[in-house]
């Protein structure tokens, strides 16, 4: 053992020597960064997953994906600290416009939220007509409601349902804000048997793998649609953005087989596809 | 409890197998946790020396500070990483934001204060007369500090093991400032997170468990050298 040790400052001389190395072949990789701020949806499906490293293989770039929820990923864009954005809050989205932030939003494909909940169904709101009124149920009975509470997109459509239903849950006992991602929260209310908005392909997603034990109560409403888009950060207010990589991004998320690849993503596992490709449509078209 | 030993499964599986982009995770995780451990080895252990063996006014205040230091909080550190390294922060230019490199410069604040805490404990914690001893046998300064480092060298390497363990399992300041970018920035405790939140249970039990093979074998080692018999 003795001799080991006598070895062993050359061991950590060698580790030394090879992440020195490998860190910093990291630094060398810089040139061609691409900084995409975007949802935890799109993560915790696994789409992106897919869809990166096809863009990376065709375009040399070195893409870093930032999950975060829609209005932080925003936040990053305001900031210039990102590049390219994929969210999913049409009412955000368009004041970011508006301000300046950002330029060529594009469609790129929907997919649509479900309000969950357990199967013995406390506020009996199965089969509901719409979402409000599920809501109105959901508060009447004080039953459970996990909201993301993140500004993510998911919590945006949720605020302006629950403003639809004229209810102010703030506050209320029965509604409890975790402040996580979709999948985790999802988790929350698997185990804790709550009502919750989420979106349909994390939701499929991670049924499949963890059978959450969530009923879905509403869904197919036009209001309940989940649109996201692709936003270039403006290079006119933020100068050190990759604007050439965020076109490129662009570009290549409305493109023809970028679009076909999304409309099979998830068909062959859950059994339907978890997106819904839109390129070049008008977002009239979707009901909006 | 099936999962849990579906997890275990799936963990001698992955490692078995040698699994990819689970070694990328592994090898990058104790890549980067080492490297930080190591520099705040270097500053903990030399300021905290040099803080320790010498007297000033205010010393008990900068002692009471580093001992703070050593209850600091991943994320806070994390946040101020990340608002120093933004593009359009003070140190943007670096453009080191989402690297590796970032991740290893928030554990090193985070570790440093815990190994210059112990530091100026364990020296001050030697028998005062010792140095005077060593002096008087004849030794220089610089011979007089390294024995009084090898003296104190039990709860020293204790300071590197607390500070390594602190920094390999933290996943606040990690997934702040490197992004947990896939191939790239994605360590245990980012990937761990990510599985979770992504209903994968078996594989974030499987990460879980590497983590704890890792901490075990790095504290084994530090402990053997802790515990060996002085040489002859």
């Amino acid at each position: 053992m003795n001799r080991i040790l006598r070895t062993l400052p050359l061991f950590v001389a060698l580790f030394l020597f090879s992440a020195v190395a490998s860190v910093s072949t990291g630094w060398a990789a810089e040139q061609k960064n691409l900084i995409l701020a975007t949802t935890t949806s799109t993560q915790d499906s696994g789409l992106l997953d897919v869809l990166i490293p096809i863009f990376e293989k065709q375009t040399g770039y070195f893409v870093k994906t930032i999950s975060v929820g829609s209005g932080q990923a925003m936040k990053m864009g305001e900031k210039g600290e990102a590049d390219v954005l994929l969210v999913h809050s049409p009412d955000a989205e368009k004041k970011f416009m508006a301000d300046g932030f950002g330029v060529n939003r594009k469609l790129v494909m929907h997919n649509d939220f479900i309000v969950l909940g357990p199967a013995n169904d406390p506020a009996r709101i199965r089969g509901a007509m719409t979402a409000a009124d599920a809501i109105k149920a959901i508060a009447r009975a004080n039953a459970l409601w996990l909201s993301r509470g993140d500004n993510s997109g998911t919590h945006a459509k949720e605020k302006g349902l629950f403003k639809a239903a004229g209810i102010n849950p703030e506050g209320q006992k029965w509604f409890q804000q975790t402040g996580l991602g979709m999948g985790e929260t999802l988790n929350v209310a698997a185990e804790k048997k709550g009502y919750l908005l989420a979106d349909r392909g994390t939701y499929l997603a991670l049924n499949k793998k963890a059978h959450l034990g969530l009923n879905i109560m509403v869904q197919g409403e036009p209001k309940l649609l989940n649109i996201y888009h692709v936003i270039e950060v403006n290079p006119a207010k933020w100068p050190k953005v990759n604007n050439a990589g965020a076109r490129a991004f662009a570009d290549f998320m409305v493109s023809k087989k970028t679009q076909e690849i999304i409309s099979t993503f998830g068909k062959k596992e859950f059994g339907s596809p978890l997106f819904f490709p839109d390129a070049g449509k008008k977002p009239e078209s979707l009901g909006l | 409890m099936d999962v849990i030993l579906e997890g275990l499964t799936k963990a001698f599986q992955l490692l078995a197998s040698l699994d990819r982009e689970v070694l990328g995770i592994a090898w990058l995780s104790l890549k980067v946790s080492g490297l930080a451990t190591l520099f705040s080895l270097v500053i903990g252990l030399s300021v905290g020396t040099l803080v320790a063996l010498s007297s000033f006014p205010g010393k008990k205040i900068l002692v009471s500070v580093v001992n703070t230091g050593m209850g600091l909080p991943p994320v806070v550190v994390g946040l101020f990483v990340s608002i120093m390294l933004w593009r359009n922060g003070p140190l943007g230019y670096l453009e080191l934001l989402y690297t590796p490199t970032a991740i290893i410069i928030a554990q090193t604040v985070i570790a440093t204060p815990i190994v210059m805490g112990v530091t100026i404990g364990a020296m001050q914690n030697l028998p005062a007369n010792l140095r005077l001893q060593i002096l008087a046998l004849g030794a220089t300064r610089a011979q007089m500090v390294w024995m009084l480092i090898k003296e104190a060298r039990l709860p020293l390497m204790a300071g590197v093991m607390a500070g390594f363990g602190g920094v390999i399992s933290e996943v606040g300041a990690s997934i702040m400032v490197g992004g947990n970018v896939r191939g790239y920035t994605r360590v245990l405790t980012t990937a761990t997170v990510m599985e979770t939140g992504r209903g994968n249970f078996d594989m974030a039990i499987a990460l879980s468990v590497i983590l704890l093979l890792f901490c075990f074998a790095v504290n084994y080692i530090l402990t053997y050298i802790q515990q060996r018999e002085r040489p002859r």
